[in-house]
């Protein structure tokens, strides 16, 4: 595990460097010689409340929630993958429900509240899922975890809601976290370390937890 | 990704009245399969009319017994509603065989009938696609078709409808009610509602310039055994190689739809009279003027092997 400091300066670092390069692409944006098609971007206006704070921003339409959580907002918990809604490394959950931010234009989302893995716990204060993953070793280089964890949370809701899946038996009976339950509603966030049976045990647990205090 | 105006749309009329009014104009509701599109610039729409406020997310029974899908219901929601469970379960299968959570959180009813093909050549800017760019040639037809259709196609293009829904949305004879630029509703029957690629596969429904999806209708519900099996490269999440989807009732009659074989949901009424003799005759019927490739030929013994697995689980069930 690193600890704190060497997390805040590798952070700011890469803040940096990303400040750099786009200082140094200003003048080819800024010039009007661009490649025929493009235009100069559409600016709008959207609040949306993350993790119970209220923003409002002014976004180029083209911003995805994912970037604008990352890039304006620093909720950097949220990580880009593949960007094309396919790893699951972006999910948040909006509105209740889990989606890939990747895949969501930010205007999109005007009065919505959204959680991202800050939102679910910290450091000090960790949300069951987030201490079950630690516990279990739900990862191997953590890129994917704030995704599988926002993931697992939502999906443990839609077990309790009554959503079905692929490989629900019965349609019409109640559906319970087994294994198989839990990998398949798993399988849009990809870990590419492996993690995957000690991420299933993690939800299980939590799911365990919440059924016997249920 | 190319730039674009945005706007929030008022009310269905409305919406259609500025898609066909303004240049570049595309609706927006998920976005999930417009938005990957548009950052490979597959997609350049210059503006976006978002119609997620417009309160199509209903489900209701309708008068005739039958059920009245919002364009916006969720697949989500549409997978889970109490009556779609019960009485027709093969849409809720479909559903649930298709895409992760998190995209069917997001993905409605009418973005799922308006999907695009995975063709990857149509994904791969730097190839000739006829669908992406007309006129410019089809690389699949010499290229890697292991996925590509079997029947129906042409020679401008090979390339499948991905959607599971669309399949079983065949089988139960669903209708697509739409709203036109001039106000005026008008109802497609499915079965009418995509083309065959035909030499314009770029045009793949019928929809006309502005054209809004508001609804899908259901038909009362018709009972029996309903099944879907899809058959993939991986247990979950990813397209079909094939799928099938049948409504069987006690006395062997009954319908059948395939995916993953052609531009459009595949189904042949006349097949179907084949049922009691078997996924052989039926498949045959099925599937009679299928032009395969070298690399795809194997989807006709999938299907027929897909459909025999249906059919003995139909068996059981009616046991």
């Amino acid at each position: 595990m690193h600890d704190m400091d060497d997390e805040l300066n590798r952070r700011e670092l890469l803040q940096f460097a990303a400040a750099a390069a786009a200082a140094s692409a200003l003048p080819f944006s800024a010039d009007a010689a661009e490649p025929s098609g493009t235009a100069a971007p559409v600016m709008s206006k959207v609040t949306f409340e993350i993790n119970g704070k209220t923003h409002s921003l002014e976004l180029d339409t083209r911003t995805t929630l994912l970037d604008a959580l990352r890039d304006h907002l620093h909720f950097t918990g949220t990580k880009k993958g593949c960007d094309h809604g396919q790893c699951g490394a972006c999910t948040v959950i909006a509105g209740g429900r889990r989606i890939n931010s990747c895949l969501s234009l930010a205007v999109m989302h005007e009065g919505d509240r959204i959680t991202t893995i800050e939102g679910l716990g910290t450091p000090d204060k960790m949300h069951p899922m987030q201490a079950a993953f630690v516990k279990h070793d739900g990862y191997q280089c953590g890129y994917c975890t704030p995704g599988q964890i926002c993931s697992a949370v939502a999906v443990l809701a839609e077990i309790k809601a009554g959503i079905p899946s692929h490989v629900s038996a019965d349609l019409l009976s109640t559906p319970q976290a087994t294994n198989a339950e839990l990998r398949e509603r798993m399988s849009g966030n990809i870990c590419r370390c492996g993690a995957y049976s000690n991420i299933a045990e993690a939800i299980a647990e939590v799911a365990g937890a919440a059924r016997s205090a249920a | 990704m190319k730039t674009f105006t945005y706007e929030r749309a008022k009310s269905p009329a409305e919406a259609a009245a500025a898609a066909a009014r303004i240049k570049g104009a595309r609706f927006i509701a998920g976005g999930t399969n417009l938005l990957d599109l548009m950052k490979l610039e597959i997609e350049t729409p210059a503006h976006l009319i978002d119609v997620n406020g417009l309160a199509l997310d209903k489900i209701e029974v309708a008068k005739d017994g039958g059920l009245r899908i919002g364009a916006l219901v969720r697949n989500t929601d549409l997978a889970a509603h109490e009556n779609v469970r019960r009485d027709y379960p093969l849409l809720s299968r479909a559903l649930l065989a298709g895409a992760s959570g998190q995209l069917r959180n997001k993905a409605t009813t009418a973005g799922n009938l308006l999907q695009r093909t995975r063709c990857a050549y149509f994904y791969d800017t730097n190839l000739p696609c006829n669908k992406r760019t007309p006129g410019s040639g089809c690389s699949a037809l010499e290229g890697i078709s292991r996925q590509h259709a079997v029947i129906g196609s042409s020679n401008a293009c090979i390339a499948t409808h991905p959607s599971d829904m669309a399949v079983a949305m065949r089988a139960l004879d669903a209708v697509v009610e739409t709203v036109r630029p001039n106000g005026a509703a008008r109802q497609i029957p499915i079965a009418k509602f995509h083309r065959l690629p035909g030499d314009t596969p770029h045009i793949e429904t019928t929809l006309q310039s502005g054209e809004l999806i508001t609804a899908v209708t259901l038909p009362k519900p018709v009972g029996g055994t309903q099944l879907y099996y899809k058959v993939r490269d991986r247990a979950s999440y990813a397209f079909a190689l094939v799928s099938v989807a049948l409504i069987q009732q006690k006395d062997g009659s009954g319908r059948v739809a395939l995916g993953g074989v052609a531009h459009k949901p595949w189904r042949v009424e006349s097949a179907e009279r084949a049922l009691p003799r078997g996924a052989k005759a039926v498949t045959d019927g099925l599937l009679a003027d299928a032009k395969p490739t070298p690399d795809n030929a194997f989807k006709l013994k999938l299907v027929e092997g897909t459909l025999s697995a249906v059919l003995a689980h139909a068996r059981e069930m009616h046991k």
